[in-house]
């Protein structure tokens, strides 16, 4: 038997319009527009639609912002208190009062490094660290400058640490008897220097009354009865040393003196007082003969 | 002159185009099948011309990344006779490589082997302006040569320079700063239908391709059959395809002559058919499988079964043995070869040095083909197999692919034609700038 009509052979020819299909298909920029352009396109322009309604917008936000407190407000990210620890009282409560936080705040909503640089940014402290201790406690260390000295500036009396900071203004020079007391514009930055004078002074320690910078540019010693060591601008420790030596040797200092100047180190000069002049005149003259 | 070239020089800017965009395709309109070729130039290692024909035959910039062959329909004689038919075909052929190669082709080379193609030699010769040749001179020597008249209606496909002489010095290739009084030149040109290629232009145009260039089969298939040095040497290609079976005599790297004749596998297959009364597609299976030239003493008792589906017992339960299939098939061979010697005595092929034939194509695989050619073309016979280029599927070497292989080359290397040299000046327009250019220079 044999089929009465035999089947129509199929055309192995594409068709017009798939030939073109499948060379468009082929063609490498539609290729990338298809793969990238358009889902980029599709979901862009989607989203956009969708985000144009303000009541989706703040829906929205509003997810955002309960999943993002949902996280933020768990138990385990909460900070309850705070710990200043290296800092003396007062200083304890500026940075407690500088830093305004009410209790129990997220860390999340934290910013340290902020905090850090208001802590730092008071007077009284040289650094701290900032961090969060497990258990939920602000943890501030602090490192406090230490005062060295009392400065007499222009209108009140400052402390100043070894780096010329200030540290504070004190009322009176009596609440800290113990430390050495300096004056002058720019004395307070010169404090190192300062300090290795009156660390060298030696048997002068106990006249000693203070520092005096003079003309920004040298120092004066001053002891007691007014006497005054008037230092070179360099080299000032070794001529307060050679001035020491002299005291010791004639007892240079005891003796009715006003001042030494040590202002050009090879020539040192003696003033003295009024009746100290008027009676090495008499002297002088007795020993001329002259006695009238 | 000009005029008729425009349509070429667009094509060739078109090919550098598509060469530049590094995606080509080879189409090979033949009369039994269809073959589309995508290829990719890569650009690196470009062949350097003054080194000649290197290791890899200038084949390596190029690789075939697509490759597809279809059943040839609307297409007789090697035209196009039925346009939506053989555009269907090439439709389905490009469709095929371009998927293969994953791109898209959009610029495509074709060759044919129809619509009676024609030599022509040209010479002409001009005083050379100056002393040195200059690359106006070979415009002018080009133009001064005197066209014959090919006769309305066609066009030319091919018009090569093969020869440059300076004096009484010949066998130049390149004579441009070379001394001398007078220069003259041999060139041929290759006339065909204009209506084939119009045909075949607008075929390509409707798959949406454009053609960036055009050859005749006979010139590709004679790049790749013949080795370097039989087309140094003087020889004949014969292409023996389904349709047609085309002749091209090379010398000196220059193809020199190229016909066709209107004879090929078909008109063989078609003899089956008749003489013994089947289908044509049995009849060409029965070519494929069992054909031959020479009958010996076993082939009479060599049966094949023919059938049929008649219905009628006796019809459909023939035999023949394979001495009459050779007894049919040879006479036909004959024919075609002994016409292809009358191509070749008009064309002088006596002459030439050396007088070797190369027969490629599809039905040159018919066993025993080489021993009747060697009988009627001459003792230097041979059978020849397109060289392999660069990712060629194995499908595609075979000898039926000699016409698609060597328009690859083609493709790669192109001749220098009459069209792709200058312009001699006097042909430009008065106003042109070039040619201000060119007074400038002439003058300081």
């Amino acid at each position: 038997m044999q089929p009465v009509s035999a089947p129509k052979k199929a055309d192995p020819a594409p068709s017009r319009w798939a030939y073109r299909f499948e060379r468009l298909m082929l063609t490498p920029l539609f290729r990338l527009t298809l793969r990238v352009a358009l889902p980029f396109a599709v979901t862009f322009g989607g989203a956009t639609l969708w985000f144009a309604d303000q009541d989706r917008r703040d829906d929205f936000n509003l997810m955002v912002y309960d999943l993002r407190s949902s996280v933020v407000q768990r138990e385990e990210f909460m900070v309850k208190l705070m710990a200043v620890d290296g800092a003396t009282d007062g200083v304890a409560e500026d940075i407690r009062e500088v830093l305004p936080l009410d209790f129990p705040v997220s860390s999340f909503d934290l910013d340290l490094d902020r905090m850090r640089e208001t802590i730092v940014g008071l007077d009284a402290v040289q650094s701290a660290q900032v961090r969060i201790r497990s258990g939920g406690v602000l943890q501030i260390d602090v490192v406090e400058r230490v005062p060295v000295v009392v400065w007499r500036g222009r209108s009140e009396l400052e402390l100043i640490d070894r780096e010329g900071v200030l540290v504070r203004p004190i009322g009176s020079r009596l609440d800290y008897p113990h430390l050495p007391v300096m004056a002058g514009a720019g004395a307070d930055l010169h404090v190192e220097e300062a300090m290795t004078l009156i660390s060298s002074l030696g048997p002068l320690m106990d006249r000693f009354r203070g520092l005096e910078r003079i003309g920004e540019r040298r120092w004066d010693v001053v002891l007691d009865r007014s006497q005054r060591i008037m230092l070179p601008e360099t080299g000032a420790v070794r001529a307060l040393e050679r001035v020491i030596a002299m005291d010791r040797a004639v007892e240079m200092l005891d003796r009715d003196v006003v001042a030494v100047d040590m202002r050009l180190p090879q020539r040192p000069t003696l003033r003295i007082t009024d009746g100290a002049v008027k009676e090495l005149w008499r002297i002088r003259a007795i020993e001329v003969g002259d006695n009238k | 002159m000009i005029e008729l070239y425009e349509s070429q020089r667009a094509m060739r800017n078109m090919r550098k185009a598509a060469m530049q965009r590094g995606v080509i395709a080879i189409l090979d309109v033949g009369t039994s099948k269809i073959a589309c070729l995508v290829l990719r130039f890569d650009g690196a290692e470009r062949m350097d011309e003054s080194q000649g024909v290197g290791s890899m035959a200038g084949q390596s910039g190029f690789r075939v990344i697509g490759a597809a062959t279809t059943r040839s329909r609307g297409v007789r004689f090697g035209e196009i006779v039925s346009m939506a038919e053989a555009e269907r075909a090439i439709r389905t052929a490009v469709q095929a490589a371009q998927k293969m190669a994953q791109i898209r082709v959009d610029h495509v080379i074709a060759c044919f082997s129809g619509a009676g193609p024609r030599s022509y030699g040209l010479d002409g010769s001009v005083e050379v302006n100056g002393t040195e040749v200059t690359e106006q001179d070979i415009a002018r020597v080009l133009s001064a040569c005197d066209v014959p008249n090919f006769g309305e209606g066609r066009e030319v496909l091919h018009a090569q320079p093969v020869n440059f002489a300076l004096d009484h010095r010949s066998g130049l290739i390149d004579p441009r700063g070379q001394v001398g009084h007078t220069l003259s030149t041999d060139m041929h040109m290759l006339t065909v239908d204009a209506q084939a290629v119009q045909n075949l232009a607008q075929c390509v145009k409707r798959c949406d391709l454009e053609l960036a260039g055009i050859a005749n089969s006979a010139y590709v298939s004679g790049i790749s059959g013949l080795v370097e040095d039989e087309q140094e040497l003087g020889a004949a290609c014969v292409d023996i395809g389904g349709g047609t079976t085309s002749v091209s005599i090379f010398l000196k790297k220059h193809m020199i002559y190229a016909d066709t004749v209107r004879m090929g596998g078909d008109h063989i297959t078609g003899d089956i058919s008749l003489g013994f009364q089947v289908p044509i597609a049995t009849a060409e299976r029965i070519k494929s499988f069992y054909g031959g030239l020479f009958a010996t003493g076993r082939d009479d008792s060599e049966m094949i079964q023919i059938g049929g589906d008649t219905g009628d017992w006796e019809h459909d339960r023939r035999e023949i043995s394979r001495a009459e299939l050779i007894g049919i098939m040879r006479p036909r061979v004959d024919e075609i070869l002994e016409e292809v010697r009358a191509r070749l005595d008009a064309a002088g092929f006596e002459h030439l040095p050396s007088q070797q034939i190369v027969l490629t194509g599809g039905s040159s695989l018919i066993p025993g083909l080489d021993g009747l050619a060697s009988r009627i073309l001459g003792q230097q016979v041979r059978l020849g197999r397109p060289m392999r280029v660069h990712g060629l599927p194995q499908a595609a070497t075979s000898a039926g692919f000699a016409a698609s292989v060597g328009l690859c080359l083609f493709a790669a290397h192109p001749q220098d034609e009459w069209w792709d040299f200058e312009i001699p000046m006097d042909r430009y327009p008065a106003r042109s700038l070039k040619r201000a250019v060119q007074w400038f220079r002439d003058n300081w």
